[in-house]
């Protein structure tokens, strides 16, 4: 239809032609002057036919559409231009998409449970752990006793070996409330959910399984509803497979193949109200409750128990915390600093490209100049302005979708474990909305200041002095752009200057410990070993060690039931002989416990201070020992020697040696953790009653000889120790390097986007400062062949520019020191041992920027020095 | 040339539109017919330029006050001539009158003695 009406107007113009030019033949003319007077009397025929097409789309979607192709091939005549100002887009938008990706699958996303905002998870708060474990017993007078949740349930973890169906294996399991599954809405692939009858001390032993344990263990067999299965030495009933697309992940908690009703679990200190470990709770909050009234209700059932058992209850509070704030709060600022970060590198790129058009426009002025003396409105002028960057955006959004695709895959596998719901991230329809909005919104911003300046220039000056009239108004624009680089840059800078310098204080504190050639990994003994004596387990514990001692390559070996540097901790509650005992047991002092053998000092080569460290003559015959680290002597014993005092535990134990103070919570966290004091106690010298847990499941540290690769040890140690107990399940390999590593992860992972944002932006910054001083000295040309003519040396012309290029870096990068200033504290909780406002960082980076800037000065410079005068004076 | 140049008078906006359409009231003509006409009638005055008066048509056909058609010149001339439609009669008539009522009030105002 287009084509059409172009040939109609085509044929109208030319019939206007011969229709004029016939009667000036008439008049009297030759046929060929006739034709060019007529010609000319008409006037530019490409213009007028454009004017007037311009007609036809009034204001509707076709002229739309003819923005669209004017502007595409604008783009196609200027490949170069397209071509860079595309790719600086793609980059900017691409990292902004990635870094969306990742806050949209972890921080937007709802969690993918029914009623996902109603979920709690509910914790025990006490002066030292805001989010400690939760006692069974007070959990069920919170179940009884609250008003404000429609269902609670309590879960806790367990190594479960299963028996009887092929080979002996150890599985993850969960022991859980019947209330646990409908909670997060979870239905059962086949049978039921636990009933609240089997969910009771004594009763008949039931089982739910995993989808995937149903799958390889019993082949999808769709009668399991009803079969037993063995777990830990007991028949277990199986009523449901639960679908393997449940995944959730909190604090003890995550999918495993074996669920059994936690209110059967018959451990005698399981039901001790002051018993608190292990064991937390969930809770879907009653429809129109707020977090606040739940809060306020739980309190009050905890006023209640704290009056009725203020032994393990007074001081207790009930902490209630959304689940998904629980799951991806702590890393929100981090997530919403980078996303400011990349929003930074997207406008240093709208900056550049903005920059780009702004040169160009001065060729285009002319064309612009003329369609507004012939009518277009300027309005017009700036939609085909905005449309034409508009389109450069879109074209490097979707460019930039590919770049994101990539990067986002590649930052997640950069960092696996440190980012929750790491599974979420991708690029869903909101991540391809969002790119759209930004792609928009960064034609506009970077297509507004040039469709601007063209549309005002004004007309008449243009068409007379073919646009030299507006280097200087053009100059002073691009110099604000070069302004707002330096100062976006340096503040990108300033920001991963401070992570690195995080990350260096990391590096150098101390674990207390030397992780190098450390392996770690589990054991869970055959089930029938928690059946047999005290004696008999502590026996086997022996012989396991001395097993594990045999293996080529191991040094010296430890095992450890209780806390583990970096990855789990335990508590003991003690008092100091000597010092009043706190009223209620709730207020005793707490300590870190490691239960572990003599060879764990070694192991982990952790400095001996002063006495001695456990031994193997420290056995259940002899008196009880226990080690304290320095921290512990510090806060206890300020001043006096602990050697030989007492503390009570369970029972009273001397203290024979101090040792340096292991970091429990990650190199970053140690320090501001309250629980401080740690106390290692003989595995072999504990009570009988706990030697049937031990046996359930240890953790094993094992030291290689030097030069031996800890992982490649643990084969042979698998098979040394199966040999001894074939029913034995060697589990969860690890090096202690790793460990410590995972315990900076969030921060290495943020050092290193905010460090490829802050390189891309440098980058960006320097390519923006170049191209505008080329083109102020190429506007300056004439100027600088006229001061040279006049006697100005080189060094003088190289001085003049390179002070202009000085100006604005400087003046940027003093925005930028302003702008740093007010927005490095939004990165505080990202920082360790370096203030936000760290003067080195500042300093340094200000430095680099400026010595940066100053080369991308120094091209163009260099250039104008060599300035022919003569040449320069023929410009004209 | 210069004389001819100093009393050529720019087409107010709006005015353009006014005059094609008058031009139409006495029977349907093409493009250049128009240029022609309002050229002669406002004695040399007035010189409508292509570039405003083909944007100006076009606009009028989209607006459905003006038609369009492909015939025969009396010189047996192909040419596309523009009529009147029964909407833009009604439009000539609103816009005459709004004209002449701006016409007579400033001509009264250019008329009133100065006083004082």
């Amino acid at each position: 239809m287009d084509s059409r009406k172009n040939d109609d107007l085509d044929a109208e113009i030319q019939s206007h032609l011969r229709m004029a030019a016939q009667d000036k033949l008439a008049a009297g003319q030759s046929p060929r002057d006739a034709r060019d007077a007529a010609l000319r009397e008409f006037g530019n025929v490409g213009v007028v036919k454009e004017v007037t097409r311009g007609m036809w789309s009034w204001a509707s979607l076709e002229s739309f559409l003819q923005d669209i192709r004017y502007g595409l091939r604008t783009l196609i005549r200027t490949p170069g231009f397209a071509a860079v100002a595309i790719l600086t887009l793609a980059l900017g938008i691409g990292a902004n998409t990635a870094v969306f990706s990742v806050v949209n699958g972890v921080l937007l996303n709802p969690l993918p449970f029914r009623n996902a905002d109603r979920l709690m998870v509910l914790f025990h708060e006490r002066p030292n752990f805001s989010e400690g474990s939760v006692s069974y017993l007070n959990f069920l007078d919170w179940q009884r006793e609250n008003h404000s949740f429609e269902a609670m349930a309590a879960y806790g973890s367990n190594p479960f070996s299963i028996t009887g169906v092929g080979e002996p294996e150890n599985v993850h399991g969960q022991m859980i409330s019947s209330t646990f599954f409908p909670i997060f809405g979870i239905n059962p692939l086949l049978g039921r959910n636990f009933s609240a009858d089997e969910d009771q001390l004594g009763a008949n032993p039931t089982l739910m399984i995993s989808e995937g344990l149903w799958k390889r263990k019993f082949g999808s067999d769709p009668g399991i509803i009803g079969k037993r299965l063995i777990v830990n030495a007991v028949g277990r009933t199986i009523v449901g497979v639960i679908p393997a697309g449940f995944r959730l992940r909190i604090w003890n908690f995550h999918p495993g193949d074996i669920y059994v009703p936690i209110g059967e679990f018959s451990d005698p200190r399981f039901r001790e109200r002051s018993w608190a470990s292990g064991q937390d709770a969930v809770g879907l909050l009653k429809r129109g409750v707020t977090l606040e009234q739940a809060r306020q209700d739980m309190a009050r059932v905890n006023r209640g128990l704290a009056a009725a058992y203020p032994d393990a209850d007074a001081g207790i509070k009930a902490r209630v915390v959304p689940l998904k704030e629980h799951i991806v709060g702590e890393l929100r600022p981090v997530l919403l600093v980078l996303l400011g970060a990349v929003a930074f590198v997207l406008l240093i790129s709208c900056v550049n490209v903005a920059n780009l058009l702004l040169a160009r426009s001065n060729s285009r002025h002319r064309e612009f100049a003329i369609r507004i003396a012939l009518g277009a409105g300027q309005h017009r002028i700036v939609r085909q302005l905005l449309t034409e960057s508009v389109l450069l955006a879109l074209v490097g959004g979707v460019l930039g979708i590919i770049l994101a695709k990539w990067g986002t895959a590649a930052a997640i596998a950069a960092v696996p474990r440190s980012l929750p719901r790491a599974e979420g991230i991708g690029l869903d329809f909101h991540v391809l909305l969002y790119t759209f909005g930004i792609s928009v919104i960064a034609g506009i911003v970077f297509g507004l200041a040039p469709a601007w300046k063209t549309s005002h220039s004004q007309i008449e000056s243009t068409l007379k002095k073919a646009g030299r009239t507006f280097a200087g108004a053009r100059g002073r624009a691009q110099g604000a752009f070069v302004i707002a680089e330096m100062a976006l840059a340096l503040v990108l800078l300033i920001g991963s200057g401070l992570m690195i310098r995080t990350l260096f204080h990391l590096w150098r504190v101390d674990p207390g410990f030397n992780p190098h050639n450390i392996l770690t990994f589990e054991i869970s003994p055959s089930p029938s070993l928690t059946t047999e004596s005290p004696d008999a387990i502590r026996a086997a514990f022996r012989q396991f060690h001395a097993t594990i001692r045999s293996v080529p390559g191991v040094e010296v070996a430890s095992f450890d039931w209780g806390a583990h540097p970096m990855q789990s901790d335990s508590e003991q509650s003690f008092w100091v002989q000597g010092q009043a005992k706190p009223e209620h047991s709730v207020d005793l002092p707490m300590a870190l416990a490691y239960v572990i053998e003599p060879e764990y000092l070694p192991v982990m080569r952790i400095p001996l201070k002063s006495g001695r460290f456990l031994n193997p003559n420290d056995s259940d015959h002899s008196p009880f020992v226990v080690v304290i680290d320095e921290d512990f002597a510090a806060q206890y014993f300020p001043g006096k020697n602990p050697i030989g005092q007492h503390i009570v535990t369970t029972r009273l134990e001397e203290i024979v040696g101090v040792v340096g103070h292991v970091n429990q919570f990650g190199l970053d966290q140690d320090a501001v953790n309250p629980l401080h004091a740690q106390v290692y106690e003989s595995i072999y010298q504990q009570g009988d009653e706990v030697m049937p847990g031990i046996a359930r499941v240890a953790d094993v540290f094992v030291r290689t000889r030097p030069g031996i690769d800890s992982a490649s040890v643990f084969p042979a140690i698998h098979h040394a120790l199966n040999r001894v107990d074939a029913g034995m399940v060697v589990f969860d390999p690890e090096n202690m390097d790793q460990t410590v590593a995972d315990s900076i992860a969030q921060k290495r992972f943020s050092m290193t986007l905010l460090g490829v944002f802050a390189a891309l932006a440098l980058l960006l910054a320097s390519i923006g400062i170049y191209d505008v001083l080329s083109y102020l000295v190429g506007q300056r040309t004439q100027e600088i062949g006229v001061r040279m003519a006049l006697g100005a040396q080189r060094a003088d012309v190289l001085r003049l520019i390179m002070n202009d290029g000085a100006r604005m870096a400087l003046l940027g990068i003093g925005v930028g020191i302003v702008a740093a200033l007010g927005l490095t504290h939004l990165m505080t909780s990202m920082l360790f041992g370096v203030r936000p406002t760290d003067p080195l960082t500042f300093g340094a980076v200000t430095i680099v920027l400026a010595v940066i800037a100053l080369l991308a000065c120094y091209v163009p410079a260099h250039r104008a020095m060599r300035v022919d005068p003569t040449v320069a004076l023929r410009y004209e | 040339m210069k004389s001819q140049y100093q009393n050529r008078i720019e087409l107010l906006q709006g005015t353009l539109d006014l005059l094609i359409l008058q031009t139409l009231l006495w029977g349907p003509q093409h493009g250049y017919g128009i240029s022609q006409v309002i050229r002669t009638q406002s004695g040399e005055v007035l010189q409508v330029d292509t570039g405003s008066l083909y944007p100006a048509l076009h606009r009028l056909e989209k607006q459905k006050w003006i038609k369009s058609e492909w015939k025969l010149t009396e010189k047996n001339q192909e040419a596309k001539f523009y009529q009147l439609t029964a909407a833009g009669r009604k439009q000539l008539a609103e816009e005459r009158s709004r004209w002449e009522q701006l016409s007579d009030a400033i001509g009264a105002v250019l008329k009133n003695p100065v006083i004082g």
